[in-house]
């Protein structure tokens, strides 16, 4: 998985820092209130979101985009395909 | 003359309103500043006090109170509900057609739940967000003779995050005492992939549930209702069947904030820095509580330590002086009780930087739970703690 160019990304969630509700509960806000074919990016600072995220992707259907790390957090890039 | 409006009479919006008051006095009894809250009923609600309404020990009647006792008295009151907020000429339009000017704006516009957004909703789920909705399901409870009875979350955010998984521990407990859990079976549908959000939570609560002997289903978002077969949904393509369904509803911004250009659609959840608390970026627009978009509990809590920091922003403002940046940031502080059952409890705590570390359930956090709700309207909006 590579560096998404920015301009495919259609929003991006800033989960950092969030225990309570937590980034995988953002994504799946941001999943249930966009379209089919948006790329959403979630940043987290929790490191089982490398881990929860995708597999909830999996078994919701959508697609995994990326995983890119960057100075503190990692972010998450996944495309709702339904 | 520097007009504050403050739009919501929750906690966010009293204690905001009392804690500029403590600050600003002396320029209002001047003249100089006006403080205004603009409610859309005229009465404080205490929603934590729902769920205590269908788990038995809570009188309606006892939740809400008139906001204008709450304020202080130089703190102006209008009761009505927003249509629009025109940005430019900076001017708040209420639906009877009254205007309200202001020069800094305070949105604790909250969120609303919105059940018909699922079909069959209103007919097949039971919840606990209402007052009248919390009555229904305690009704509901008091005819269970015993069945499958499921719990679940259809929609992301929601108020309260731990809620849910109380009410299954609570009716649990219940079922026990009065001789029918034998003959029902517990399902607890979690939209993640463990039973809490915070790890160490979720550690805790995972074997309580398993004592408990109900079912946990993660990954489990509910998304339809089927009510000829009685069985419920998931986003993930699962289904789950029910005699009593419990739901959290699903929850969204208000809807003149989407109307306004200020929030967008379909959620209107407003976009709200982090740290200023400042609404996409303008200067003297602030949220807080549930109406932003900031990945922080939705709960009163939330709202009562963001308060401070809207109000040392527009209080250096006002006195024309750099923001004290020890109080007039906000570093993401949430604390909250987690009722466990059995008459135990445990406390959540945590900031942005800091995750919860809940000490082991027992007796004192569940009665400090108690002791809170009943000391609430002494203490958290008038700013007193």
């Amino acid at each position: 998985m590579t560096e998404l160019a920015t301009e495919q990304l259609t929003r991006t969630i800033d989960a950092r820092g969030s225990f309570c509700p937590g980034p995988l509960m953002e994504l799946i806000r941001g999943i249930r209130e966009s379209a089919p074919g948006t790329i959403l990016a979630v940043w987290s600072t929790d490191s089982g979101s490398r881990i929860d995220i995708p597999k909830w992707v999996e078994k919701a259907g959508h697609r995994l985009v990326a995983i890119n790390t960057h100075e503190g957090y990692d972010e998450i890039v996944v495309e709702k395909t339904h | 003359m520097e007009r504050i409006l403050i739009l919501g009479g929750g906690v966010g919006g009293t204690l905001t309103a009392n804690l500029l008051m403590k600050r600003l006095r002396r320029r209002v009894k001047s003249g100089e500043v006006t403080i205004t809250v603009v409610d859309q009923s005229g009465e404080h609600v205490y929603q934590p006090g729902f769920m205590y309404i269908a788990m038995g020990g809570e009188r309606a009647a006892k939740l809400h109170r008139p906001e204008r006792g709450l304020l202080d008295p130089r703190v102006g009151l209008v009761v009505g509900e927003v249509a629009s907020v025109d940005e430019t000429a900076r001017m708040v339009h209420l639906v009877d057609g009254e205007r309200i000017a202001y020069d800094y704006l305070v949105l604790a516009t909250g969120s609303r739940i919105v059940p018909d957004d699922i079909d069959h909703f209103t007919t097949e789920a039971y919840h606990f967000y209402t007052a009248e909705a919390a009555a229904r399901l305690r009704s509901a409870l008091d005819a269970f003779d015993g069945g499958r009875i499921v719990v679940g979350i259809a929609g992301m955010p929601y108020k309260c995050p731990p809620a849910p998984l109380e009410v299954a521990f609570l009716i649990e407990a219940e079922l026990r005492e009065r001789g029918i859990r034998g003959r029902t079976e517990m399902h607890y549908c979690s939209p993640i992939g463990r039973a809490f959000t915070i790890e160490s939570v979720s550690e805790m609560a995972t074997p309580i549930l398993e004592g408990k002997g109900i079912e946990l289903h993660t990954f489990f978002n509910v998304e339809a209702i089927d009510p000829d077969r009685k069985v419920v949904q998931s986003l993930e393509g699962e289904e789950l069947a029910y005699d009593l369904l419990i739901l959290v509803p699903p929850h969204k911004g208000a809807r003149f904030l989407i109307d306004s250009g200020l929030a967008p659609a379909p959620g209107g959840w407003l976009p709200t820095d982090r740290a200023t608390l400042q609404v996409g970026g303008r200067a003297t627009v602030f949220a807080l509580g549930d109406a932003t978009d900031l990945p922080l509990s939705k709960a009163g809590s939330t709202a009562h330590f963001e308060a401070p920091v809207i109000t040392e922003r527009i209080v250096a403002a006002i006195e024309g002086r750099e923001v004290d940046h020890r109080r007039g940031d906000y570093l993401g502080k949430v604390m909250c009780f987690f009722e466990i059952g059995d008459g135990k409890g445990t406390l959540l705590q945590f900031d942005y930087e800091h995750p919860p570390r809940p000490p082991k359930p027992n007796q004192l956090w569940h009665l400090g739970k108690i002791v809170f709700n009943k000391t609430y309207w002494h203490t958290v909006p008038k700013g007193r703690v």
